[in-house]
């Protein structure tokens, strides 16, 4: 792929944008929102890490010492919706602002206005989720999952702003998702086709549909707890002729193509990665295609294997097993062509590449305990134990994070004009490695022995594993400032980066200097 | 630009059909589980008791639990814990309750049977889950369930559990519907 024409020096008249707080409150800037997005998520990337701190602090040892059960379970269930909606979600957004224009050569988003909307309302909702945590009767604390009753019956009286603030992250993800379809769909540089598009292009597209598909779902079945609690309806609730299992149903046909959404664009991600320091071109681009598209559709299948211990007919066990080990399929496809793009390549180990690296080896572990947990008979011994935490966090923190942190460490030469400082990087990439291995390794054991999830305290023969996870979790914690530091060193100055900034880098967004102008494309490039 | 505006029009399209289709998988989800009576739960209307042929051929198991949901006062039980009948013969099977307190509470009873796929063929002719049940504070009653199971179950179930939870619904309590219920003829 290459370009005839890259006109990036536009007249003055483009680039006079508001100074300070304006520009950023009032910015149509695909570049300042996804930057907007990026600092948003690894905010919450931390405030969320806290609380996982705390819990790991309580189980540090048995017995209660620090934290009281219900304040316990206020932290693993603002832990795990902060971590989903407001440090993974919206850092693939912020990536898709920053990259998806400057991939197909695109001037900007399709729906500037709608862009600046989606990021400004994110703010709001975790301020009210983080606030209900300091009011009478503390925040939600029925799980991130909100399984009725547990949300309405027996919930405290802020669960009426856990719903709204659920809702804003909604209705945010939807503009969102929106604005990149419209985008990709109608802004793509003339010559830019279907299968030229690169992978991250790709995955991005196949995500907003799942999101635009499942979100609404997630509003409706948040409005249902909401009028079971307040308004005297009874979806949920058995005495009113309702059923609770409705609840995971409804909630599930939403969470599982969510696991979904927060992996497909990591795998563009590293498709972008693999190819770049292999010097190879990506193996089997239209297969990569099609597995995703594949495991998109499969995605709305399986959504019961989170459900196999509540009571479902035999015939119905059988069918969700069999479609949850069909996914493996085309996610199996994808780690083979990664692999085969790296057969006999020219390869070096920037930090990019060795965190794309650790992505496939541990995401693949993390995609085979799924595979465990598929298999119906033994998950009703693995279910609601450290096991499926372990996974979850196998999938989500060495996987879905972990391809963030990748995608910024490539990236960010092209945002900040400057190489980013290889040798702090190389140090986070090792400290995270160990670090989240002796995190989430051993959850694996103490699953399988039965530690149940989401308990303050457990019998003693889990103590050690606990330490050790324990410690696993503050140096994670602790590697991760690394990482600011790196961030902060790299804005600020350091050598001075390339228009491509990696050698064997391919794809319109190398076209243009580093760091990338305001406004880039406003004449599109040719793609040939 | 109109290219952009219909693709707008289509995707938000989508997500109100979505949104609806959220609430849409309720009534789903009830007609799924009536058909195929996989979730255990039984109709909630009597039937009429037909002249079914007695299955003397064999005996299934029928075992009662009843329990009070945690904020229900009542006690709830049923007279017998199991019954061995024939398919096709009709049964009646008081339940006991008892209010304890010095208020008047209204119940509500919900079934299930299980195995899930049984509930098809266990039919009731009368039943006090059809309705809401007051009770005064202190007093007790038998509430009747007359059923018969249906000869047309399956050979491969041979115990059935009915099991009923009991409700405390006394703010939705609709006294007209009970009503309507005595003149039925109780
Ligand atoms: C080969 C692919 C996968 C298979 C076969 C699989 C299978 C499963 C199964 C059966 C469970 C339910 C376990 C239980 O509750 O007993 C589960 C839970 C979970 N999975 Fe996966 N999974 C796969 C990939 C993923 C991916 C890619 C993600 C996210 C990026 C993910 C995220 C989760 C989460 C968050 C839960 C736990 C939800 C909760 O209960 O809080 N999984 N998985
Ligand atoms: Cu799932």
């Amino acid at each position: 792929m290459s370009t005839v024409t890259t006109a990036d020096h536009h007249d003055e008249h483009h680039d006079h944008k508001p100074t300070g707080i304006k520009r950023w409150l009032f910015t149509t800037n695909h570049k300042d929102i996804g930057s907007m997005y990026l600092i948003f998520a690894l905010v919450m990337f931390f405030i969320g890490g806290a609380m996982a701190m705390v819990i790991r602090l309580e189980l540090f040892q048995p017995g209660l010492q620090f934290v009281d059960p219900q304040f316990f379970n206020q932290m693993t269930t603002v832990h795990g919706l902060i971590m989903v909606f407001g440090a993974v979600m919206p850092a693939f957004t912020g990536l898709a602002n920053w990259m998806i224009p400057m991939m197909i050569g695109a001037p900007d988003m399709a729906l500037p206005r709608m862009n600046n909307w989606s990021f400004w309302i994110l703010p709001f909702a975790f301020l009210i989720l983080l606030m209900t945590l300091f009011m009478p009767g503390g925040g939600p604390d029925f799980g991130w999952t909100f399984y009725a009753p547990l949300s309405t019956t027996y919930s405290n009286d802020t669960t009426a702003l856990f719903v709204f603030s659920v809702h804003i992250m909604g209705i945010s993800s939807i503009m969102g998702a929106i604005n990149v379809i419209v985008t990709i769909v109608n802004m793509r540089a003339p010559g830019m086709t279907w299968m030229k598009m690169p992978l991250f292009v790709w995955t991005w597209l196949i995500t907003a549909f799942l999101l635009i598909m499942v979100m609404p779902v997630l509003a409706g079945v948040v409005t249902m707890v909401l009028t079971d609690k307040y308004f005297a309806t009874s979806f949920f609730d058995a005495a009113g002729g309702g059923d609770p299992v409705l609840f995971q149903h409804i909630f599930w046909f939403f969470g599982h193509p969510e696991v979904y959404i927060m992996i497909l664009p990591a795998f563009g991600i590293i498709s972008a990665i693999v190819p770049t320091f292999a010097r190879k071109k990506l193996f089997g681009y239209a297969s990569m295609v099609y597995a995703t598209a594949s495991i998109a559709i499969l995605s709305f299948l399986v959504w019961a294997h989170h459900m196999f211990t509540t009571g479902m007919p035999v015939f119905a066990l059988l069918f969700f097993m069999y479609t949850t080990m069909l996914i493996a399929v085309p996610t199996g496809v994808k780690v083979f062509n990664w692999v085969a793009t790296m057969w006999r390549g020219a390869m070096t180990f920037e930090v990019p590449m060795m965190f794309a690296l650790a992505f496939i080896v541990l995401f693949t572990i993390g995609g085979l305990s799924g595979v465990m947990l598929a298999i119906t008979p033994a998950d009703f011994q693995y279910h609601d134990t450290y096991f499926v935490v372990a996974h979850f966090h196998y999938v989500l923190v060495s996987g879905a994070v972990f391809s963030i942190v990748a995608a910024v460490y490539y990236w960010l030469p092209k945002w900040t004009g400057h190489m980013y400082d290889e040798r702090l990087g190389q140090m986070h990439f090792w400290c995270s490695l160990i670090s989240v291995n002796l995190l989430f390794f051993p959850m694996h054991f103490v699953g399988l022995a039965g530690m149940p999830r989401r308990i303050p305290d457990y019998a003693l023969q889990f103590a050690d594993f606990n330490a050790i996870i324990s410690v696993g979790g503050f140096l994670f914690g602790l590697s991760q400032l690394i990482f600011v530091w790196v961030l902060i060193k790299c804005a600020r100055g350091g050598e001075k980066a390339e228009a491509r900034a990696w050698e064997g880098a391919e794809g319109l967004e190398w076209e243009v200097p580093s760091p990338a102008p305001y406004h880039t494309f406003d004449t599109p490039p040719e793609v040939k | 630009m109109n290219a952009k505006q219909t693709l707008i029009g289509k995707l938000s399209l989508l997500v109100v059909a979505m949104f609806a289709f959220g609430y849409a998988l309720v009534p789903l989800y009830e007609v799924f589980c009536d058909i195929t009576g996989i979730n255990g739960k039984t109709a909630s209307e009597p039937v009429s008791a037909e002249e079914a042929i007695v299955d003397t051929s064999r005996e299934i198991t029928i075992e009662f639990i009843a329990r009070p949901n945690q904020q229900m006062p009542w006690v709830f039980k049923p007279e017998v814990r199991r019954m061995r009948v024939h398919p096709g013969e009709i049964h009646i099977m008081n339940y006991v309750a008892e209010n304890p307190t010095l208020r008047s509470i209204v119940g509500q009873a919900v079934p299930s049977v299980s195995p899930g796929r049984a509930a098809l063929f266990f039919h009731k002719i009368e039943c006090f889950c059809f309705t809401q049940q007051y009770l005064a504070g202190g007093n007790d009653m038998l509430m009747p369930l007359q059923f018969y199971v249906d000869p047309a179950l399956p050979a491969q179930y041979s115990t059935i559990t009915l099991s009923y939870t009991l409700y405390d619904v006394t703010d939705q309590w609709q006294p007209e519907a009970q009503d309507n219920l005595s003149e039925l003829g109780e």
